[in-house]
């Protein structure tokens, strides 16, 4: 136990290996994009269910569940991702999984496109091209 | 907007701010428990500040599942971007990340961009 004494401001930090980690997370938030959709359809069954209840949907609400686990995954290749990135460029990254939402909403929903809505994505999409940017120098 | 059409509760409302909230410290101590990870089992085990972090993590996704089952998402939705800005102030707190302007207008960005798909989802 005696040897977790690294402190966060001696790690060094490759360039490289923080554009990937951005790359990692944007990747990544395809499977918080479904995995929120499954959560979604889930949540569905619990609009007046209590703290408790919720808890216990989790596992036995078998699109929760699937959605859970696909949390699970992402927060692994996460924590791997903030091996090398900033914590403050990756976080918001994720807010690339509304996009996917959107996008996978039209395609297996048939839920319209509107304009506003191909305007709000160009936006987040330019949003989190300029925090990639920005990680890098 | 007709009076009839505001019916988030405020309760619905301090819980998607409070998961929004403790979202952003869940990505705090992930990433303080990812800086001290070894390539060994009991390095993942054992590592009390990644457990935290899930944990945090959990709760603020329960708390979120919660808070938007009822009231309107068009308002409830933007306000997981509080968590970005909080993540900003955290990261610059406790790992000196230096808050650039390409942070600043990224994360402008994405917010403005959250709320517009929420008005478009209405």
């Amino acid at each position: 136990l005696s040897t977790i004494t690294v402190s966060p401001e001696v790690h060094e930090v490759d360039p490289q290996k923080r554009r990937q980690a951005a790359l990692i997370v944007a990747c990544c938030t395809l499977l918080i994009a479904v995995a929120q959709l499954l959560i979604k359809i889930g949540a569905n069954r619990l609009s007046h269910a209590g703290l408790m209840a919720t808890l216990i949907g989790i596992f036995t609400i078998p699109p929760l569940f699937a959605g859970y686990c696909l949390y699970g995954i992402f927060t692994v290749l996460f924590v791997y991702a903030l091996r090398h990135g900033e914590v403050s460029v990756l976080y918001p990254i994720i807010a690339l999984g509304y996009v996917w939402v959107a996008i996978l909403s039209a395609v297996v929903f048939h839920e319209p496109m509107n304009p506003l809505k191909v305007i709000a994505i160009t936006i987040i999409v330019a949003g989190v091209a300029v925090l990639g940017w920005g990680g890098k120098s | 907007m007709g009076w009839k059409e505001l019916t988030t509760p405020i309760s619905s409302i301090v819980l998607v701010l409070i998961a929004s909230v403790i979202g952003s410290a869940g990505a705090v101590f992930l990433k303080s428990g990812a800086m001290v990870l070894r390539p060994a089992l009991s390095s993942i085990l054992f590592n009390w500040k990644l457990a935290l972090g899930i944990i945090t993590y959990l709760l603020s996704s329960v708390l979120f599942v919660k808070g938007m089952s009822n009231g309107q998402l068009s308002i409830l939705f933007p306000m997981v971007s509080i968590g970005y800005i909080c993540t900003l102030a955290w990261s610059r707190l406790f790992f000196r990340e230096v808050i650039t302007r390409a942070k600043v207008m990224g994360i402008g960005l994405i917010l403005v961009g959250i709320v517009c798909l929420s008005l478009a989802n209405k």
